[in-house]
């Protein structure tokens, strides 16, 4: 039998004081980092939200040959973009990543006409402004006379305003063409995602709502299966795993799109698994050692599946760290996030989840320390009795 | 008795792995010999997984219906048709309206209080009010739009124009569109996605042109053309009456395309008499047709439903020698003479280009959206770059995957095959389970497959490191497999619970990429629970059967 821990005897609970400094360091230099960046001015925003939370157009072009970056942002300028983010691709040399921003209101009225309707292109734009001033009684057709909201021009235009300056460097292969079917084509636009306003928010919304409904969730059924004690400890846990990341993603700007909320969504699975794994043991040792402190207990509950923790989340951690590496540039916040994740979720359980559930306990005193429940079903029940009474101290 | 049951264990965990096969690797027509070679296998593996538009490449549009511009809209027309209706009738009376968001009010002002009685009804003889609620005080009657009629009124604008998107995508031979409502209600948002369309500006534009037509007539007696708008209006005597329109004129212009954007200003302005004589609805057909067969020579012919053929016939007979305006958009396209007496067909003449004329063709047939469309979301993906997240994505797994199914086997030697088997399994089985409720692989969904995989190594690893601990204690090998799978069960059953609890709010709370995450992770977590603790169960079982006096364990 190979084994990384044969029996290890660790006293975790001794060290939650400095596990839990640490923690609180981590965190103050992420609202430092929020803070600060909001605060400075002209700095930059606390988190570089993604096009998905902030609206905004991002544009994937491949080209041909690529040109430098500087002349992309020169080409944008012509256009009128002063603040665009242009990104070259680390694992596809000919394609380029250009982010911008959303626009002002203000600014779309006065960025370059829009293309709008086959036939009413022409008088689109003087339509909108001189019916906003007229009475509503001479209006003619249908939302003719409605104002173009930002929203509109920025997925309308953002795309197009690109191509405007693109153009500058060669015409692009248009509808189903191929850089390869289009021999005269100089780049091809392979991707875009151009978000409004409203539509970021909502997304960003849901994405909040969803996340916080599901922890709470999470601690009813660990209250229910366990204790309010535990609940509480691995709901804090999962906050701290979700906050340290997001200090991560201040601190060094990552950019925060759709799949990292994903990623967040997978590490708050991942944190609340440890927790269980190790409550669950701290549960059965509970009917085990009547007499043991719940100090002792945890750390002996720790140090029992010490060998799993280490292999599971060791392997998660290996092959999330082959995502970061080989997944590309698409993956790339995705498996950042993933990464910090896994490591703060192990953490977490030990100096977190654990020291919360049994300080709370102690400070309820010893004698009001719920007896370990009995699952409801039979199987598992009679299972755990055996264990209760058959199983010899494997300490 | 034992036997049996672990028979019967056996013969379901066969049946499931089966079907498992043919759903992900299987053909869903008559199977041929070419089917069980390896590129046959590939072919129908990716024929029967759903990818997401991100894997597969495509366009998503969030559109949202202009409501409000809808409400505001059907206030303007009513109150016109109101004034229109009782000045008719020799009822003198004045119009206003109020139409803001959340408030849509006429308000008529009768010259002769005696008459309000009779200006109602005239005015609910010709305007439908029914959802308005009415009140009269003193010489004005005020109709008002409560919000429950908003709503009703709003929900229908975003029905019809479901439809009428519906009608024009299909027109236009969108494969496998994807089209519903999105988000909540209240909100006329609608979602369209698009596979394989990765350029959308064709179809935008086709889903949100007004393309209006109405045939209107060129007030006066002869043709008269202004160069400025002023002009036009300085011809009325400086102001607009409520009966005539200034319009501009733009003969045989070519409609705009992306490659040739907005052309010039128009070059004239006319006016024209209103209300027009026919308007867009009583259309029946419009379809673009060419003389002479060149690309930009196109033109739209028409024709007009009975009711209207007969109005129009009716009308050009009493105006022969006048001029009609052929109005497009609020634009005048053409304006002839009128010859003799028309009744059902007529036609846009002006130099469109095929697809122009077929666009606006289909368009006009279509009807016109009740409301306008803003696009507050469009994201597309090249089929490249959807093939290239597939490669990175996939790749990275299968590379993890490979790394895990390694060390299993090293650390955990006779068992690591277990587990093995029970990670292949799950994969294969939740792939089965993707493809039987029909739902889509995006990119959130990797990630889901990919936390379930992990969780699946948990549940291996949980059990395996729970049989080590009964080992060490001193316990024969059957009870430490008994004893593992017992406690390791109560531990996975709690993970499983609550990671399924929290997927599920996912799922129902989240948007798209949210719940394609959740609902891989679900399927995972559930078919974990048959792979790694059903199926590496009866494995052991099988292995004890064989030798019952085991005294070691490889694990």
């Amino acid at each position: 039998m190979f084994e990384f821990f044969k029996s290890i005897n660790v006293d975790w609970m001794g060290m939650r004081r400095p596990l839990t400094m640490v923690s609180i360091a981590i965190l103050l230099a992420g609202l430092g980092s929020a803070v600060g960046r909001q605060l400075m001015p002209g700095g930059t925003d606390s988190f570089n939200l993604g096009v998905d939370f902030q609206g905004g157009t991002v544009i994937t072009a491949k080209f041909r040959q690529k040109p430098p970056e500087d002349d992309i942002r020169a080409a944008l300028q012509a256009q009128g973009v002063a603040d665009a983010v242009i990104q070259s691709s680390l694992d596809k040399p000919d394609e380029v990543l250009i982010k911008v921003p959303l626009f002002e209101s203000g600014e779309a009225a006065a960025a370059p006409a829009n293309t709008g309707n086959t036939n009413q292109s022409s008088n689109s734009q003087p339509a909108a402004q001189s019916n906003s001033n007229t009475n509503a009684n001479t209006s003619g057709q249908p939302g003719a006379t409605t104002a173009q909201s930002v929203d509109e021009s920025q997925v309308n235009k953002g795309r197009e305003i690109v191509k405007k300056s693109l153009d500058t460097f060669g015409k692009e292969a248009e509808g189903t063409n191929t850089l390869v079917d289009d021999e005269s084509a100089a780049y091809k636009i392979v991707g875009t995602d151009s978000v409004g306003p409203v539509a970021g928010a909502q997304l960003r919304n849901q994405a909040i709502t969803a996340t916080l409904l599901g922890l709470a969730v999470i601690l009813f059924f660990i209250a229910f299966r366990y204790d309010w004690t535990y609940a509480a400890g691995a709901v804090i846990a999962v906050f701290h795993d979700v906050l340290v990341t997001l200090a991560f993603f201040s601190i060094f700007q990552w950019e925060i799109s759709l799949t990292v909320m994903a990623a967040l969504l997978t590490l708050v699975g991942f944190s609340v698994n440890d927790s269980i794994v190790i409550f669950d043991r701290i549960r059965e040792n509970l009917g085990l050692h009547r007499g043991e402190s719940l100090y002792n207990l945890t750390n002996d509950s720790i140090n029992q599946t010490m060998s799993r923790t280490i292999v599971t989340n060791g392997l998660v951690l290996l092959a999330v760290a082959a995502l970061v590496l080989f997944g590309g540039e698409v993956l790339r916040g995705f498996s950042l996030a993933l990464f910090v994740g896994s490591i703060t979720g192990t953490y977490s359980t030990i100096a977190i989840a654990s020291p919360i559930a049994i300080w709370w306990q102690e400070k309820l005193g010893a004698a009001k320390v719920k007896e370990p429940q009995v699952a409801k079903s039979e199987k598992i029940a009679s299972a755990s009795r055996r264990s209760v009474t058959r199983r010899p101290v494997t300490r | 008795m034992k036997n049996t049951g672990l028979w019967i264990r056996t013969a379901i965990i066969i049946v499931i792995t089966l079907i498992g096969i043919y759903l992900v690797f299987g053909p869903r027509t008559r199977p041929t010999s070419a089917d069980f070679t390896w590129s046959g296998i590939k072919k129908n593996l990716s024929n029967n997984i759903n990818l997401g538009l991100d894997l597969r490449g495509g366009s998503h549009l969030v559109m949202r219906v202009k409501t409000e511009g809808y409400l505001k809209n059907l206030t303007d027309l009513n109150q016109q048709a109101a004034v229109t209706a009782a000045n008719d009738a020799k009822l003198p009376v004045t119009g206003t309206d109020v139409a803001e968001p959340d408030k849509y009010e006429i308000t008529l002002t009768v010259a002769d209080p005696a008459q309000v009685d009779a200006v109602v009804a005239e005015v609910k003889g010709k305007v439908d009010f029914t959802l308005w609620t009415e009140t009269k005080s003193g010489n004005t009657v005020n109709w008002s739009l409560p919000a429950q009629q908003q709503a009703v009124l709003k929900e229908q604008a975003v029905e019809q124009a479901l439809k009428i998107i519906d009608s024009r995508i299909n027109a236009y031979g969108v494969k496998e569109p994807t089209l519903a409502r999105h988000g909540r209600p209240a909100n006329g948002q609608i979602l369209l996605q698009m596979p394989g369309v990765d350029d959308p500006e064709r179809v935008k534009k086709l889903i949100g042109s007004e393309s209006k037509l109405s045939l209107m007539k060129i007030s006066g007696e002869s043709f008269q053309a202004y160069p400025t708008k002023e002009a036009a209006e300085q011809s009325l005597g400086g102001s607009v009456p409520s009966n005539k329109r200034v319009m501009a004129y733009s003969e045989k212009d070519d409609s705009a395309t992306a490659a040739t954007p907005a052309p010039e200003k128009p070059k004239q302005w006319v006016v024209v008499d209103y209300p027009a004589i026919i308007e867009g609805s009583e259309l029946r057909d419009a379809s673009a047709y060419s003389r002479t067969g060149n690309n930009n020579d196109y033109q739209i012919t028409f024709n007009l439903k009975p009711a209207g053929a007969a109005k129009f016939g009716d009308w050009t007979g009493k105006n022969i020698g006048k001029y009609l305006a052929i109005v497009l958009n609020d634009e005048v396209k053409s304006a002839p003479v009128i010859k003799g007496q028309i009744f059902d067909t007529g036609q846009i003449e002006g130099k469109f280009t095929k697809n122009s004329a077929e666009d606006l063709a289909l368009t006009l047939k279509s009807g016109a959206l009740p409301a306008e469309l803003e696009y507050q979301e469009e994201r597309t993906v090249g089929p490249s770059l959807g093939a290239d997240s597939i490669e990175a994505g996939v790749e990275a797994s299968l590379g993890g995957l490979i790394f895990v199914i390694a060390f299993m086997l090293f650390y955990y030697r006779g068992a690591g095959i277990n587990a093995v088997i029970a990670l292949v399994l799950n994969m294969l089985l939740t792939i089965a389970a993707l493809i039987m409720i029909k739902s889509t692989l995006t990119l959130p969904g990797i990630a889901g497959l990919i936390l379930g995989i992990g969780m699946a190594v948990d549940s291996n690893v949980l059990i395996f490191e729970r049989m080590r601990e009964e080992l060490r204690a001193g316990k024969d090998v059957p009870s430490a497999i008994k004893l593992g799978f017992d406690r390791a069960f109560i531990t996975i059953i709690d993970t499983h619970i609550t990671t399924i609890l929290s997927s599920l709010i996912l799922y129902l709370y989240g948007s798209g990429p949210i719940r394609g995450f959740a609902v891989t992770l679900i399927l995972g977590l559930l078919i974990n629970l048959f792979s790694a603790v059903f199926v590496s169960r009866t494995i052991f079982t099988w292995q004890l059967e064989r030798k019952p006096n085991m005294k070691t364990l490889s694990i």
